[in-house]
């Protein structure tokens, strides 16, 4: 049976969750040079169009038929039967079609976010084939074996409320491989490279955290009391891990700053994203001044030590955040919250957190080791870094022939 | 003492900063500029009209200097800016009358470097 009220809420959740991805677009933008702004709002924007027409064309069809392989196979190819009648397995009140709608702006994203690590020095060809790839060779079957029926890791008893690790570890280990395979950025020794616009990087985490109630409570699938508690403790750890980031930066350095703000409610996003359908309100907190804790200790402690360029810490927030919110349901997870979810280690039952371990070093070992093959793959062919001078000149002249700032009026 | 001005490409500017700190050149003053040389640009597209030989962007070096640092810093802008193209740029060595160091009121070639 259709309700009409979870209808509303999911089609109004897909609008909202593919508005991040031109909000994060904005949130990378205003951290590059603006000599690469454009590049950066160019590879958000021709994800949004490669991958729309991927997902109903057979990336849909990958993820989500039913099926006990390696991934869902080509039953579904062009939506052939996913329909405007509800499919009870995945969503018993909606029309499948929203699902599936739902689900691609998630699809969307996830690539999107790996583009924070090789930023400012990836050629847009190598850029369009090397995302294709991605999505279909590693999205595609991740996503199957968390969220499909009869994926692997869901019939386990891995929870994952709203893509902690299909999405944000995910992309994040995806984002170390390729920053550390395209290497660092000419000059960054000599001249460390500031954002060129730190309000679009607010602007950007702003539409973010507001897309995010799209993302968390939308995959709540109906306009019920789990959505409700999805955007209760989704808005708490955001909110949390802003303020730990800015606490920790005035107890470091002396003074809060805007970016430390916005780069904490963002990774406090993340944390909360694979526990917001399973935990209560102090959990939220909990797991949100934890994680900026940790992600800063990633990007501004271990990553210089390491020396890897992840340009704007694609891999920092959005894997380490990933992590510690994977593992963290399994620690707060309560059937109080849901009944359908489990209880984790804190409510009796340790099994849930090995569970949730096991599928965090599964996603890292897959994730890492196609992502490594796909790249090879594309640098062999078209080759994925642009060269010196084009570095220097900036990606919008070199890539797009295009600026987007003049000097005279 | 001279005012050594450089218009170069800006996709150079970290390497003549390399070349001069090296020659042990470290006062200098960059600013953005528009110009038109030789060269055509890269050209630019917006929703198919081509955009070529406008005014390019480049970046200004003003460097003030004691004479025996004259040819050290030329010397230093041509190793960091040169690449054998158009669009290179040019140097110009200008006689520098007086310079004054605001916060000492010191003058001449002592408030130079």
């Amino acid at each position: 049976m259709i309700n009409t009220g979870d209808t509303a809420w999911v089609l109004m959740s897909s609008a909202l969750v593919l508005l991040m991805t031109p909000a994060l677009a904005f949130f990378y933008g205003g951290m590059v040079r603006k000599k690469n702004m454009l590049s950066v709002l160019m590879q958000c924007f021709i994800i949004m169009c490669v991958l729309s027409i991927q997902w109903v064309l057979f990336g849909y069809s990958l993820s989500f038929a039913p099926a006990k392989g390696f991934w869902g196979g080509l039953g579904w190819f062009g939506l052939n039967g996913v329909g405007l009648e509800p499919y009870a397995d995945y969503a018993g009140t909606i029309p499948h079609q929203a699902f599936m709608i739902f689900q691609a702006m998630f699809a969307i994203i996830t690539p999107a976010l790996i583009i924070g690590a090789f930023a400012e020095r990836m050629k847009f060809s190598a850029f369009v084939i090397f995302t294709l790839l991605w999505a279909t060779f590693v999205y595609d079957p991740l996503c199957h074996w968390v969220w499909g029926v009869g994926g692997w890791l869901r019939t386990m008893g891995a929870l994952d409320f709203a893509g902690g690790t299909v999405v944000h570890i995910n992309a994040g280990i995806a984002a170390l491989v390729t920053a550390i395979v395209i290497g660092r950025r000419k000059n960054l020794d000599s001249n460390v490279p500031a954002p060129h616009n730190l309000p679009f990087v607010v602007l950007g985490t702003g539409l973010l955290w507001f897309g995010w109630f799209g993302f968390n409570a939308g995959s709540a699938l109906a306009a019920n009391g789990l959505a409700v508690n999805a955007f209760v403790v989704t808005n708490t750890a955001a909110a949390a891990a802003g303020l730990s980031w800015a606490l920790i930066e005035w107890m470091r350095n002396g003074k809060p700053t805007l970016f430390g703000v916005a780069s904490g409610a963002v990774a406090g996003l993340v944390a909360i994203t694979p526990a917001a359908g399973f935990v209560s309100v102090i959990p939220a907190i909990i797991i949100g001044l934890l994680v900026s804790v940790f992600c800063f200790t990633a990007v501004s402690i271990i990553k210089p030590k390491l020396g890897y360029d992840d340009s704007l810490d694609a891999f920092g927030v959005h894997c380490i955040g990933g992590i510690w919110g994977a593992l963290a349901t399994g620690l707060f997870a309560s059937k109080a919250v849901n009944s359908a979810g489990a209880d984790g280690l804190f409510f009796g039952n340790p099994k849930q957190f090995l569970i949730q371990l096991a599928t965090v070093l599964v996603t890292i070992i897959y994730t890492f080791v196609v992502t490594f093959v796909i790249y090879k793959l594309v640098d062999l062919f078209v080759g994925v870094r642009v060269t010196e001078k084009e570095e220097l000149m900036g990606l919008d002249l070199t890539q797009h022939r295009e600026r987007a700032y003049t000097v005279l009026e | 003492m001279k005012l050594i001005i450089a218009i170069i490409q800006p996709y150079k500017l970290e390497e003549v900063k390399e070349a001069l700190y090296e020659a042990n050149v470290n006062l200098i003053s960059v600013s953005e500029c528009l110009g038109h040389g030789r060269q055509m640009g890269v050209t630019e597209v917006y929703r198919g009209a081509k955009e070529t030989g406008n005014l390019l962007r480049k970046i200004r070096l003003e460097i003030a200097v004691n004479d025996n640092f004259v040819e050290p810093t030329i010397n230093a802008i041509i190793k960091g800016a040169k690449t054998g193209e158009t669009g290179d740029g040019k140097i110009f060595v200008l006689d520098l009358k007086e310079c004054v160091r605001i916060r000492t009121e010191e003058r001449g070639h002592v408030a130079i470097g």
